[in-house]
C-alpha cells in the first residue's frame, strides 16, 4: 500500500518521527512563550540553558553517579534556579528599558555560556547513555521504535499538559496571566509581582533544561546543541504567534509532523522547511497562526 | 510641501530627542573630525599590516550599515550577515567564473543583496521589535543554509583564491596597498551615504518612526514604505562591505553568513554606540582587533564577545561613541 | 594629489622589502627556520587536532635538536576559529612580516584550501594535515610549495568501500551530508563499490548539520541494503552511529561504514555505539612497534593518544626540517623539490613517498572498530584488519585534475 508513491508504512514512521521531534520543539516553544508571556523578552539565551540542562544531567551522573531519572528531576531545577538568579541580578535591571535589551543581554549570555562550554570540554561532544529501563524497542510492524523515543513523546506530552493545567487551571496560573494584562491592578492586590516574574522565568528555563535532559541520550552532549535549535524553536514561534500557551504546544508539535513529512519527500530542504512555512505565514497571516492581530 | 514635511518631522524628532542622545555635539565638528580620521586611515597602512586595516574598515562599514537601521530606524535586524556574506558569493562568482572587473564585482554583490533586502524586508516588516529581530534570523538562517547547497558557493570549502581583478580593467589591484586604497574608497563614500541618509528628510522620518510610529503614520507618513527603504539601504550597504571584503581576502566562506556573524555585527555598534556616527566603527575596530589578538587562544573569543555584550546591555548603553558624547555635552553644560 | 604620493611611497617601500628579501637566496633565512601551526584550537576539530597537533610538532623540533644546520627552529601557531578569512589573515601576517618559512595547516578544508592559495602565492613552503578534501592536490593543487599529507577524501572512502564489496557487502546505501564534501565522499566510495561489482541501491541527502538522523536511517533500513554508508564527518557522524544503534541496524544485520572517522570520534562515542565499524584510517598508534613507541611518549607528553592528524603533523614537520637540512636551505621551492627525492619512513608513514602533484602517498589501514569485549581500555578501539598500498589507497596523478603536476609528469614546463 501506498501513500503519495511512499510505502505506507515508512510513511508512517515518518510521521511518528516527526511527531517526537516536535515533542522538543513544543517543550522548547513553550518555555520561551511561558517567558515572553510576563517577561516581554524573547530568551535567547534558551537553546544554550537547553544545552546547559543536557549537560548538568552528563556531569551529574559523571561526578556525582547521579542517574537518569534523578537528573530528569534536579537539572532543571538547578537549571532553574540558575536561571531565577540570571533574572533577579541581570534582567531585572533592564526590565523598564525597550525590550530589544533583554533580547541583547540573553544574546550575550548564550553567547558566554556556549564559550564557557566550549572551553572546558571542547566540541566533540560527550556520550550520555539510554537509561537501561528504557533500551530495546517495539516493533509496531512498520518501523521499530526504540523505547526511548516512545518516552521522549509520553514525557513531552505529560510536560506541556502539566504547565498548561498550572497555567489556565490554578490559581497561581490566574495570577500570572492576570500580571501579564496588567501588572500594577495585580500588585495592588498585594502580590508580589516581581517574584512572580523571577518564577516564571525559572519555570521557563527549567523546561528549556527538561528538554536538555530528554536529548541527551540520542543526541551527542555537545556546547553547540543549542545554538541551532534556537533558531528554529523562534521560526516556530513566529509561526504560532506568541499569544497562547495551547498555540506554542500546538504548533511545536505540528512543525515537527511538518518537518519529519519533508524529510520522506525533499530531505534536502528539511533544514528550511520551518523557515519556508514562517514566511508563509507572514504573508498569510501575520500575527501567526493562534496569535491575537496586532 | 516638502518644507513642510521636515518641519513636522522635525518637530518629532525633537521630541524624541529629549531623553535620547542621538545627537552628540561632535557633530558639530564632524567635518574636522573626518578630516582627521581620513589622513589618520591614508597614513596608517604603512605603519600598520595594510589587509589588517582594510579588514577593519569593511567590517566597520558593515557596522554603520547596520547602525541605520537599528539607531536610526529603531529595527534591530538579526539576519544582517545574509547581506554581507551572500553578496561576497556573488562578488566571488563575478570575478572568479565570469572575469568581471573589479568595481562590477563589487556593484553586482551590492545589487544581490539590496534586492535579498527587499524580499527579507518585505516579510519583515510585517511584524515589530521582538518579532522583526526573530524573523531577520529565521530567513538570514535559510540563505545560510542555502549557502551550504548550492553548487556555485562551494559548500564547506567556500570560494577561495577569487582574483582581485584590476579596476576598471586598468588599475592594478594585485598588492595589499592598492587593495587598501579601494577598501578606503568604497569606506568613504559607504560612511558618506549613510551620514547623508540619516541627515536628510528622510532621516528624520524614520527618527520620527522610530520614536513614536503610530503619531508618524497619522501625520500621514507611509511607515512601512520608510521603514522597507531603510531596511533595503542598509542591506545594500552591508552588501557593500561583503563584497569589498572579497577583494581584500580573495575568499568568501560560510563563516560570513552565519547567524554569529550577525550577532558579532550588533555587538560592534552596541559597543561603539548605537544611532553614533562614529560609533559602529570604533565598535568594529575594537571587536576586528580583539578577534585577532585572541586568535591564539581561541574559544576565549566567544567568551570575551559574551561578556562584552553583557556588560554593555547592563552598565555602558550608550556605547563608547555615544557615552563620550554625553560625558561631553554634560560637562560643557555644567561650565 | 596628495593619495597619488602615499601610493608611490606605499610602492617603494614594498620594493624595498622585496629587495631585502631577495637577497638571502639560499642558506637559512633570517638565521632561523620558523614553522608555523595555524589549526582549530577551539572548534569541532580542536580534540583531534588543536594542542595535540602543536605538541607533536615540538617533538619533531625536539627530535632534530632544536635546530638545522646551525639555526634554530622556532614554532608558533595560531587558532582560525574555522574561519577561512582569520586562517588566511594570518598566513599573510606570517609570511609577510614575521618570516615564517613553513605553514603546517590543519583541519578544516575551506581553511585548508584557502592557506594553499595564500602560500602559493608568497612562496611559502606549506602542509596540511587534517584537512580530507582531496581538492588540495587536484584542483587547487600547487605543487611546488603545498603537499597534502595524513589523508585525503579518496583514500577514506576507497578504501572502505573496496575492503567492504570485496567481504561480499555488496549492496549500498548512502547517508550524505548535503554539502560538497560529502558528495565527495559519496561519489569516491559509489566507483569504488560499482567497480568491484556492488550495487547503490539508494542514497539520501541529509542537510548539514543534522541532529536527528532516524528519518535518514529510517530510509536506509527500509532499503535493504547490506551497508549503510556514512558519507558525513564529526557530530553528524556521531549522531548517526549512536542513534542507528538505537533504531538497532546493526543488530538488524546491516553494516554501518563511516567514510571519516577519527579515534576521537569513537572515543566520544563508547564502544558501545561504535563496535563493528569498518573505517580506513592513515594511522593508528597500535599499528606497529614504532608507532607504539612515539604515541607512549606522545601520551606521556599530552595524556592522550595521538589520532591520525596529529601524528601527522609530527610526520611532516620532522620530513620538513631533514629537507632543510639536506638542501641546505629553507628556500620554500627547494625545500618542497627536495621533499619530493625522500623516502618517507617514520613513526607515522609506511612506505611513504611525496608525489609531483603535492600528495604525500603511504599505507593506509583498514580497521574495524573492536567491541566492548575485546578492547583493554581507553584508546583500545580497533583492530587494523589490513594493510591497503599507498598506490591502492590514493588516487592516482592522472585520474586527478593536477594540470600542473600532470605537465611535470610529461616533462613540459609548469604554465603558472
Amino acid at each position: 500500500m501506498d501513500f503519495l508513491g511512499i510505502p505506507l508504512p515508512v510513511f508512517m514512521g515518518q510521521l511518528l518521527i516527526g511527531l517526537i521531534n516536535g515533542a522538543f520543539y513544543a517543550v522548547l516553544s513553550l518555555g520561551l512563550a511561558l517567558i515572553f508571556g510576563l517577561l516581554n523578552i524573547v530568551n535567547f539565551a534558551h537553546g544554550a540553558l537547553y544545552m546547559v540542562g543536557a549537560f548538568v544531567a552528563f556531569l551529574l551522573l559523571d561526578y556525582v553517579g547521579i542517574g537518569y531519572w534523578p537528573a530528569l528531576i534536579l537539572s532543571p531545577l538547578i537549571v532553574g534556579a540558575f536561571g531565577m538568579v540570571i533574572e533577579r541580578f541581570l534582567l531585572r535591571p533592564i526590565a523598564d528599558l525597550d525590550h530589544l535589551y533583554g533580547l541583547l543581554l540573553t544574546f550575550g549570555l548564550a553567547l558566554l555560556l556556549e564559550g564557557i562550554f566550549r572551553q572546558v570540554y571542547g566540541v566533540s561532544g560527550e556520550t550520555y547513555a539510554i537509561p537501561a529501563s528504557l533500551q530495546g524497542g517495539f516493533n509496531l510492524g512498520f518501523m521499530f521504535l526504540p523505547t526511548y523515543r516512545a518516552w521522549v513523546i509520553v514525557a513531552a506530552v505529560i510536560v506541556c499538559g502539566a504547565t498548561w493545567f498550572l497555567i489556565e487551571q490554578t490559581r497561581l496560573g490566574a495570577t500570572m496571566r492576570a500580571a501579564v494584562e496588567n501588572a500594577d491592578l495585580v500588585r495592588a492586590f498585594g502580590v508580589n509581582v516581581p517574584l512572580l516574574v523571577t518564577l516564571t522565568y525559572g519555570l521557563g528555563v527549567g523546561l528549556a533544561a527538561f528538554a536538555g535532559v530528554l536529548a541527551a541520550p540520542i543526541y551527542s552532549v555537545n556546547p553547540l546543541m543549542g545554538s541551532n535549535i534556537i533558531i528554529v524553536v523562534f521560526a516556530i514561534v513566529v509561526i504560532g504567534g506568541l499569544g497562547s500557551i495551547k498555540g506554542a504546544i500546538a504548533s511545536g508539535f505540528m512543525l515537527g509532523l511538518f518537518e519529519g513529512l519533508t524529510r520522506v519527500f525533499y530531505p534536502e530542504a528539511s533544514n528550511i522547511i520551518i523557515f519556508v512555512v514562517m514566511a508563509v505565514v507572514l504573508i498569510v497571516r501575520p500575527a501567526g497562526l493562534f496569535g491575537k492581530a496586532a | 510641501m516638502s518644507e513642510t514635511s521636515v518641519k513636522r518631522s522635525g518637530e518629532l524628532s525633537d521630541a524624541g530627542n529629549a531623553e535620547a542622545q542621538s545627537r552628540t555635539p561632535l557633530i558639530a565638528d564632524l567635518r574636522l573630525w573626518a578630516l582627521i580620521g581620513l589622513v589618520f586611515l591614508l597614513v596608517i597602512p604603512h605603519f600598520v599590516y595594510p589587509v589588517m586595516v582594510a579588514k577593519v574598515l569593511c567590517f566597520a562599514l558593515f557596522a554603520a550599515a547596520f547602525n541605520l537601521l537599528l539607531g536610526f530606524a529603531g529595527l534591530l535586524s538579526f539576519g544582517h550577515a545574509a547581506f554581507f556574506g551572500f553578496s561576497a558569493y556573488v562578488t566571488g562568482y563575478c570575478l572568479q567564473s565570469l572575469g568581471l572587473t573589479a568595481e562590477l564585482g563589487i556593484l553586482v554583490g551590492t545589487a544581490t543583496a539590496a534586492l535579498l533586502g527587499l524580499v527579507m524586508g518585505l516579510l519583515a516588516i510585517r511584524r515589530q521589535g521582538i518579532y522583526f529581530a526573530m524573523i531577520t534570523l529565521a530567513l538570514s538562517q535559510m540563505v545560510y543554509f542555502a549557502c551550504i547547497q548550492l553548487e556555485f558557493t562551494g559548500g564547506e570549502d567556500g570560494m577561495q583564491g577569487i582574483p582581485r581583478r584590476p579596476l576598471f580593467g586598468l588599475i592594478d589591484m594585485s598588492s595589499n596597498m592598492s587593495v587598501y586604497y579601494l577598501v578606503l574608497a568604497v569606506f568613504c563614500i559607504g560612511v558618506f551615504i549613510v551620514y547623508r541618509a540619516v541627515h536628510s528628510p528622510f532621516g528624520q522620518v524614520l527618527k520620527s518612526i522610530r520614536e513614536n510610529e503610530p503619531r508618524a503614520i497619522s501625520l500621514g507618513y507611509d511607515a512601512d514604505r520608510y521603514k522597507l527603504l531603510a531596511f533595503v539601504l542598509s542591506a545594500a550597504l552591508a552588501g557593500l562591505a561583503g563584497s569589498t571584503k572579497v577583494m581584500v581576502f580573495q575568499l568568501a566562506s560560510l563563516t560570513d553568513v552565519q547567524w554569529q556573524m550577525s550577532g558579532e555585527v550588533v555587538l560592534m555598534a552596541v559597543l561603539g554606540g548605537i544611532g553614533t556616527m562614529l560609533g559602529p566603527i570604533v565598535g568594529a575596530s575594537i571587536i576586528v582587533i580583539l578577534q585577532n589578538e585572541l586568535a591564539q587562544i581561541g574559544s576565549i573569543s566567544t567568551i570575551v564577545q559574551g561578556g562584552v555584550f553583557v556588560f554593555c546591555v547592563l552598565l555602558f548603553r550608550r556605547g563608547i561613541v555615544g557615552e563620550i558624547g554625553y560625558r561631553w555635552k554634560s560637562w560643557r553644560g555644567r561650565s | 594629489m596628495k593619495l597619488m604620493k602615499t601610493i608611490l611611497m606605499a610602492g617603494a617601500a614594498t620594493a624595498l622589502a622585496t629587495a631585502a628579501n631577495a637577497q638571502d637566496g639560499g642558506g637559512i633565512s633570517n638565521d632561523a627556520v620558523k614553522i608555523g601551526m595555524i589549526l582549530d584550537m577551539s572548534g569541532a576539530y580542536s580534540a583531534l587536532d588543536g594542542q595535540g597537533s602543536v605538541a607533536a610538532v615540538e617533538m619533531a623540533i625536539e627530535e632534530m635538536g632544536g635546530e638545522v644546520n646551525g639555526a634554530p627552529v622556532e614554532l608558533v601557531s595560531a587558532d582560525h576559529q574555522n574561519k577561512a578569512d582569520i586562517g588566511s589573515n594570518i598566513a599573510r601576517e606570517w609570511a609577510d612580516q614575521e618570516n615564517v618559512d613553513l605553514i603546517l595547516g590543519g583541519a578544516n578544508s575551506g581553511v585548508g584550501i584557502a592557506l594553499q592559495e595564500i602560500t602559493s602565492e608568497k612562496g611559502v613552503a606549506y602542509i596540511n594535515n587534517g584537512a580530507a578534501s582531496n581538492s588540495l592536490t587536484n584542483e587547487s593543487c600547487a605543487p611546488e610549495t603545498g603537499l597534502h599529507w595524513t589523508y585525503d577524501t579518496d583514500a577514506l572512502s576507497n578504501g572502505t568501500a573496496v575492503a567492504m564489496v570485496k567481504e561480499g557487502n555488496e549492496s549500498w546505501y548512502f547517508i550524505t551530508a548535503d554539502y560538497t564534501f560529502g558528495h565527495n565522499l559519496q561519489k569516491t566510495a559509489e566507483n569504488a563499490v560499482k567497480e568491484n561489482g556492488g550495487e547503490v541501491v539508494g542514497s539520501v541527502a541529509a542537510p548539514f548539520p543534522t541532529q536527528d538522523f532516524s528519518s535518514f536511517l529510517l530510509q536506509a533500513q527500509g532499503s535493504g541494503a547490506q551497508v549503510i554508508g556514512l558519507a558525513n564527518a564529526g557530530t553528524d557522524t556521531q549522531n548517526s552511529v549512536k542513534q542507528a544503534q538505537e533504531f538497532g541496524i546493526v543488530q538488524g544485520g546491516q553494516k554501518l561504514a563511516s567514510l571519516l572517522l577519527f579515534l576521537t570520534d569513537v572515543d566520544a562515542l563508547g564502544l558501545d555505539a561504535a563496535q563493528g565499524l569498518t573505517l580506513t584510517t592513515g594511522f593508528y598508534w597500535d599499528q606497529d612497534e614504532q608507532a607504539r613507541e612515539w604515541s607512549a611518549k606522545f601520551e606521556e607528553k599530552t595524556g592522550s593518544k595521538p589520532t591520525m592528524v596529529q601524528a601527522g603533523m609530527y610526520s611532516s614537520a620532522l620530513q620538513y626540517l631533514k629537507a632543510v637540512e639536506a638542501a641546505g636551505t629553507d628556500d620554500s621551492k627547494q625545500v618542497i623539490a627536495q621533499l619530493k627525492t625522500m623516502p618517507i619512513e617514520d613513526a607515522f608513514a609506511r612506505n611513504g613517498k611525496v608525489r609531483a602533484d603535492g600528495l604525500m602517498e603511504h599505507d593506509m589501514f583498514l580497521a574495524q572498530v573492536k567491541t566492548p569485549d575485546e578492547s583493554e581500555g581507553k584508546w583500545d578501539y580497533y583492530n587494523i584488519i589490513r594493510t591497503i598500498p599507498g598506490d591502492q589507497a590514493f588516487q592516482s596523478i592522472e585520474d586527478g585534475s593536477c594540470e600542473a603536476a600532470k605537465e611535470m609528469a610529461s616533462g613540459g614546463e609548469q604554465s603558472n
